[in-house]
């Protein structure tokens, strides 16, 4: 039981382990950014999860309504959705400039032709 | 009014940005980024002049009450970084005006002031917020505009430079983030106030140790704590010469300071800190940082990378004061932070102008540069004293406190790693120098003149104020001294 009840933190780790492995394995760039995402949506879940009470609704004023989650944490990830998407835009457009000037976006080529300046 | 003055050190900039974007003209663009420059630092003066009669500001945002809303909370360490992050932003300024023409397409420089005043906003907001996730939205702020002012270098490996940062600065972020959140869950609450009060009581729990090891490794990342330092030689060689003097005065020093702010406020009354081995490993990084990156320093041939390198460096002596745990020890870091700041943005500085003039700074083009561009040259020796440590300069007062709170301690290892790092310094820069002074212009070489005015003259106020500050020192170290007291302070 206490594996399941602990379910959503699980797919946390497994998640942002296999962000962080990717962004730091993997050598084609647009991966890597792609990587990047699935780290921290580990963080976007992991916040979800803490904010659920067992039972509770949604966060409304009405009658009946009086164990509810905690809406805070919800508000949180909104803002940190955006700083995710800024930074998948700029990373990602960051990739098309670096394909434009070096022809590639295969980190090991692009270091190789560095060490060539 | 004065009393929304906190609120004005952040939103002015951060609503400039799209009046930058709206103007298009480069002119404009520059002329509205040094207004509102300057007059946030007007506000961080004053914010800092108030703090040290009357005492900590709050400012609760929108009026939201603590813990809730978001609350501002200046204290005489935060008014300190706001006025070290606008002085430099103000001196910046007119410098970045021929320095940007030269080294960015036309058609791109409003984008860059664009950037600059959100990259000035996120710095002020990390500095004066009180509270711990809109810490992190402000850092992103920051982050982000510093990525894509890294990019507009001319150099192409700019490119790559940004995108590693970008990768690094990510990770580094949602390691905070993910440090926050454990925090939230064990005690409810985001302000940092808040926080210090209730962690002393949960601080058995894992969670918040674990809390603990992401928030140091992310603000590690951030502020380029050795190893965690790779993001930053190339994002500071191959950015813009006004972007590097920018970012290395102040950019890595808001992170030290945050890493301050999560170490001593809102950990500030759990024992795991104090008595842990936290100090111990902080103390070796550091240690390892001053060697390790002067010794790389010395072989560099770009000497922004070799000044870069000398940056991770200087972090190590910050990161080495914090590790003490002492008044002593903190009031070094801090003044540190601001000695720093004006003695390499001073050499940044220096650099610009050599790239304005010859368009590059390798080492081998400075042969005989101490006679084309003697006012420039001198400058860099000068600051380059200060690095050192040479009496009568800002660097001096640093090291001198570092290392009488490192013998407070008991520290001589601490002490014998200072003197190596100094030692070290005069390698590297006895290196430029030597190339610059003793070796005869390349024959066929153009009588080369100096850069214009509008870049010397912010070069020689920061190399002149890191002689002022490092003279009489009383001021600065009055507001670290009293700085560094708060921070020990039991919490409100």
């Amino acid at each position: 039981m206490e594996f399941l009840g602990l379910l959503n933190y699980w797919i946390v780790v497994v998640l942002m382990m296999t962000g962080f492995y990717i962004v730091i394995a993997h050598n084609n760039l647009v991966k890597k950014i792609v990587g990047l995402n699935i780290f921290q949506v580990s963080v976007f879940v992991f916040y979800i999860t803490m904010a659920k009470v067992k039972g509770g609704t949604a966060p409304i004023l009405a009658e009946g309504i009086e164990i509810y989650s905690n809406p805070l944490p919800h508000v949180l990830i909104l803002t940190a959705i955006v700083v995710g998407v800024a930074t998948t835009a700029l990373g990602l457009a960051l990739v098309v400039r670096i394909h434009d000037a070096y022809g590639t976006i295969e980190d090991d080529e692009i270091e190789a032709r560095e060490n060539e300046l | 009014m004065a009393a929304q003055y906190p609120a004005l050190q952040v939103v002015l900039a951060l609503l400039a940005a799209p009046v930058c974007l709206i103007l298009r003209r480069p002119n404009a663009a520059w002329a509205v980024a040094t207004v509102i420059t300057w007059i946030s630092l007007a506000l961080a003066l004053s914010l800092l002049g108030r703090v040290w009669e009357t005492g900590v500001i709050l400012y609760p945002m929108g009026d939201w009450a603590a813990p809730w809303g978001i609350e501002y909370q200046i204290d005489t360490v935060n008014a300190f970084m706001l006025v070290i992050v606008t002085l430099i932003g103000s001196v910046v300024m007119p410098f970045a005006r021929a320095s940007v023409e030269a080294e960015i397409e036309e058609e791109r420089i409003y984008l860059f002031y664009c950037m600059y005043l959100l990259n000035l906003a996120g710095l002020l907001g990390i500095a004066i917020t009180g509270d711990v996730f809109n810490l992190f939205v402000f850092l992103e702020i920051s982050s982000l505009s510093s990525y894509v002012m890294i990019s507009l270098g001319r150099d192409k490996r700019a490119l790559t430079a940004a995108y590693r940062y970008l990768v690094i600065g990510t990770i580094g972020a949602t390691f905070y983030i993910i440090g926050v959140g454990m925090m939230y869950m064990t005690t409810g609450s985001l302000n940092m106030a808040d926080l210090a009060a209730i962690l002393p009581a949960v601080a058995d729990s894992r969670t918040v140790l674990v809390a603990l090891g992401f928030l140091t490794v992310g603000l590690g990342l951030k502020l380029a704590l050795f190893p965690l330092h790779l993001w930053l030689p190339n994002a500071y060689a191959y950015a813009p010469s006004a972007v590097t003097v920018f970012l290395a005065a102040t950019g890595t020093k808001v992170a030290v300071y945050a890493f301050i702010r999560i170490f001593f406020t809102v950990f500030g009354g759990v024992e795991i800190f104090t008595a842990g081995v936290i100090p111990q490993i902080l103390a070796v990084l550091a240690a390892l940082a001053m060697i390790g990156a002067s010794a790389v320093a010395i072989y560099q041939t770009d000497v922004k990378r070799l000044l870069a390198y000398s940056s991770i460096a200087q972090i190590g002596y910050m990161v080495l004061g914090i590790s003490m745990v002492t008044v002593t020890g903190l009031a070094g870091t801090i003044v540190h932070l601001f000695n720093h700041a004006i003695m390499k943005g001073g050499l940044f500085m220096a650099m610009g102008c050599i790239l304005f003039k010859i368009g590059a700074v390798q080492l081998d083009q400075f042969e005989g540069l101490g006679k084309r561009m003697p006012v420039t040259m001198a400058a860099f020796v000068a600051g380059g004293f200060s690095l050192i440590g040479v009496p009568l300069t800002v660097g001096f007062v640093s090291k001198w406190y570092l290392v009488q709170a490192a013998l407070e301690k008991g520290w001589w290892l601490a002490v014998a790693a200072i003197l190596a790092s100094s030692l070290l310094a005069v390698i590297y820069i006895w290196r430029v120098v030597e190339v610059a002074y003793f070796r005869p212009p390349p024959k066929g070489s153009a009588e080369v003149s100096e850069a214009p005015l509008s870049m010397l003259v912010p070069l020689w106020i920061l190399i002149g104020a890191s002689y002022y500050f490092g003279i009489d020192a009383t001021q600065t170290l009055d507001i670290a001294f009293a700085a560094a007291e708060t921070l020990f302070a039991p919490p409100l």
